[in-house]
């Protein structure tokens, strides 16, 4: 059967140049990059390097750069290690609403420990208004937060303008940019912002190695203690091979990014035309031109996520859902609410988000196979026979 | 895969898919706030369950469940229909995942609903009145005081009590409270 990996925002694949570099220190060089010796010493400018080519590919300085375990921890790490440094200028902070659940809840967290949080809203396409930051800000705001892009309907933020903003009023921006980094041009000094959280698990890199890009001069609370690693902020010894991996996987992404924008957009172009033609009742989310390369996101109106995509890896597709049955907590995305969608359209939200391999004709088969799906679950939905019964009348 | 072959099997062909239109009960569950909606209906000669056709939408567990209620019920008398449980059902699948039992409750809450509905209408006709045919949407309900949630509060508007789901069973659970009152999970804050 044809297997077709379309679950970008979920991980990449490992590029193979980048499982080459990490291989060694899998292998043999296991030194510690603190310890004295040779091999210690191995360790660490294998650690290093790396740290310029993340660095070179957000147009950082390397020592702007804080290696983490996951694009969730640098997102915790920022949250929670900003607003404390700076706490004692203000509690409140402002996040948009359809921020990565490791934003949300750290925020929550801060809650509880007697900061304030203000939410600000999206429209129908998911973008946030700089306007609405700039309302939203209080003599007491320290810190704002709002991702580059959405990993569940593919929106691009206005980052660089609400980080002018944050600039103007004194205020350290944060953005979680763990869907972007790699996939679209990121410049942190053209955009403007105090930290940036990436993860190399979303640029073909391996799991487990993300960094916190934290500009120089920016004061933050260190989030594990410990050792001097990572100058203190993030004790801990380093994953070597995953910040390796990572290197090599940000080298790679800055080489390739133009080629891959290119190709990525023109198969999501070709998919987001290519499926309301198919299926009726199918609406994009997300915003149809400010969106990741490869990113097309859907909802399939009087059917469930979950159903569709255990139906669409019977036949060799891996998809996406935002629904309440494919979430653990069974409640319908908080992204896709947000945007004002209905809870029963929520429910059909399916992702289809490409990788570098894809082919066109990964894009035909699933246009073929999926039409057919969503025919037999509509058969079987009471949500679609209301809906024909309503307009026969 | 996290579901057993048996719900996948009956997933992939669900058994006695459709709609009944001249159904003698008639019964809903559930609605997309919660993630599943289900229809049922049945057809009764002489006290027995006839034909069983269903519609659902909603996850794989929503859809075997179905399928296997509809399966289960074929053929029994009303009142063996009546004792078939949501146990029974996730037993018959061989098992479900915790965060899915949910879904077990609902085909067998379908069901009954049809039945009783059968059984409504056997009485107003009795009566000589019109058969009801209305049915009743369901809704989420707090776990304390069983007062239906519409799905969008934090709490529930009865009792008060500030809910939050679950992270282990996913069902609302007292925010304050040390464990769950579904699954027994304590309740670990991120």
């Amino acid at each position: 059967m044809r297997k077709v990996y379309l679950d970008h925002i979920a991980s990449t694949p490992i590029h193979r140049e980048a499982v080459e570099a990490m291989l060694p220190h899998l292998k043999v060089n296991y030194g510690n990059p603190q310890s004295l010796h040779s091999m210690g010493q191995e360790a660490l400018k294998a650690v290093e390097e790396a740290r310029e080519k993340t660095a070179c590919l957000i147009s950082a300085q390397p020592e702007e750069v804080i290696f983490t375990s996951s694009g969730s921890e640098a997102n915790n790490f920022a949250i929670k290690g900003l607003a404390s440094a700076l706490q004692s200028r203000g509690k409140h902070i402002i996040h948009s609403a359809i921020e990565h659940q490791s934003i949300l809840h750290s925020a929550k967290t801060l809650e509880k420990a007697g900061f304030t949080l203000t939410a600000v809203p999206v429209d129908g396409k998911g973008l946030v208004d700089p306007e609405s930051v700039r309302e939203a800000i209080t003599s007491e705001t320290i810190l704002v937060s709002v991702m580059l892009a959405n990993g569940e309907v593919g929106t691009l933020e206005p980052v660089a303008e609400i980080a002018s903003i944050c600039k103007e009023k004194n205020i350290v921006f944060h953005t979680d940019a763990v869907d972007a980094v790699g996939n679209i041009p990121v410049d942190v000094k053209k955009l403007g912002v105090d930290a940036l959280s990436l993860a190399a698990n979303q640029f073909y890199g391996p799991s487990g190695a993300a960094a916190l890009y934290l500009r120089k001069g920016t004061r933050i609370m260190p989030f594990i203690d410990g050792g001097i690693q990572e100058r203190g902020r993030r004790a801990g010894m380093e994953n070597v091979a995953g910040i390796v991996g990572l290197g090599r996987a940000a080298e790679i992404a800055e080489e390739k990014l133009e080629e891959r924008v290119k190709k990525m957009s023109d198969l999501r172009d070709r998919l987001i035309r290519g499926l309301p033609e198919k299926i009726d009742h199918v609406r994009l989310t997300g915003h149809p031109e400010k969106r990741l390369p490869h990113h097309a996101s859907f909802c399939i109106e009087f059917v469930e996520g979950e159903a569709m995509l255990l139906n669409l890896d019977m036949q060799g597709i891996a998809a996406a859902s935002g629904s309440a049955c494919t979430s653990r907590a069974l409640k319908a995305s908080h992204v896709l609410l947000a945007m004002g969608l209905d809870h029963a359209l929520a429910q059909g939200s399916v992702v289809f988000s490409l990788v570098e391999d894809n082919t066109e004709e990964d894009i035909q088969y699933l246009l073929d196979v999926f039409p057919p799906i969503i025919d037999r679950l509509r058969q079987m939905s009471p949500l679609y026979t209301q809906y024909l019964e309503e307009n026969k009348k | 895969m996290m579901y057993s072959e048996k719900v996948m099997e009956h997933f992939q062909n669900p058994r006695n898919v459709g709609v009944m239109k001249d159904a003698d009960g008639v019964g809903q569950v559930g609605n997309p706030v919660c993630g599943d909606m289900m229809t049922f209906y049945i057809k009764v000669k002489n006290n027995r369950i006839d034909d069983v056709k269903f519609q659902t939408f909603g996850c794989g567990a929503a859809i075997a469940v179905s399928s296997m209620v509809s399966e289960m019920a074929m053929g029994k008398t009303i009142e063996e229909a009546m004792k078939i449980t949501n146990k029974s059902v996730a037993e018959e699948l061989d098992g479900l995942p915790k965060n899915k039992l949910h879904c077990s409750n609902l085909g067998a809450d379908a069901l009954h609903k049809a039945i009783e509905n059968y059984m409504e209408r056997q009485k107003a006709a009795e009566k000589k009145k019109q058969p009801d045919k209305s049915v009743e949407a369901e809704k989420c309900y707090c776990p304390y005081c069983e007062d239906p949630i519409e799905g969008v509060e934090e709490y529930c508007q009865r009792c008060q009590i500030e809910l939050e789901d679950c992270p282990e069973c996913g069902k609302p659970a007292n925010k304050n409270a040390a464990e769950c009152p579904h699954c027994g999970a304590t309740k670990v804050r991120i």
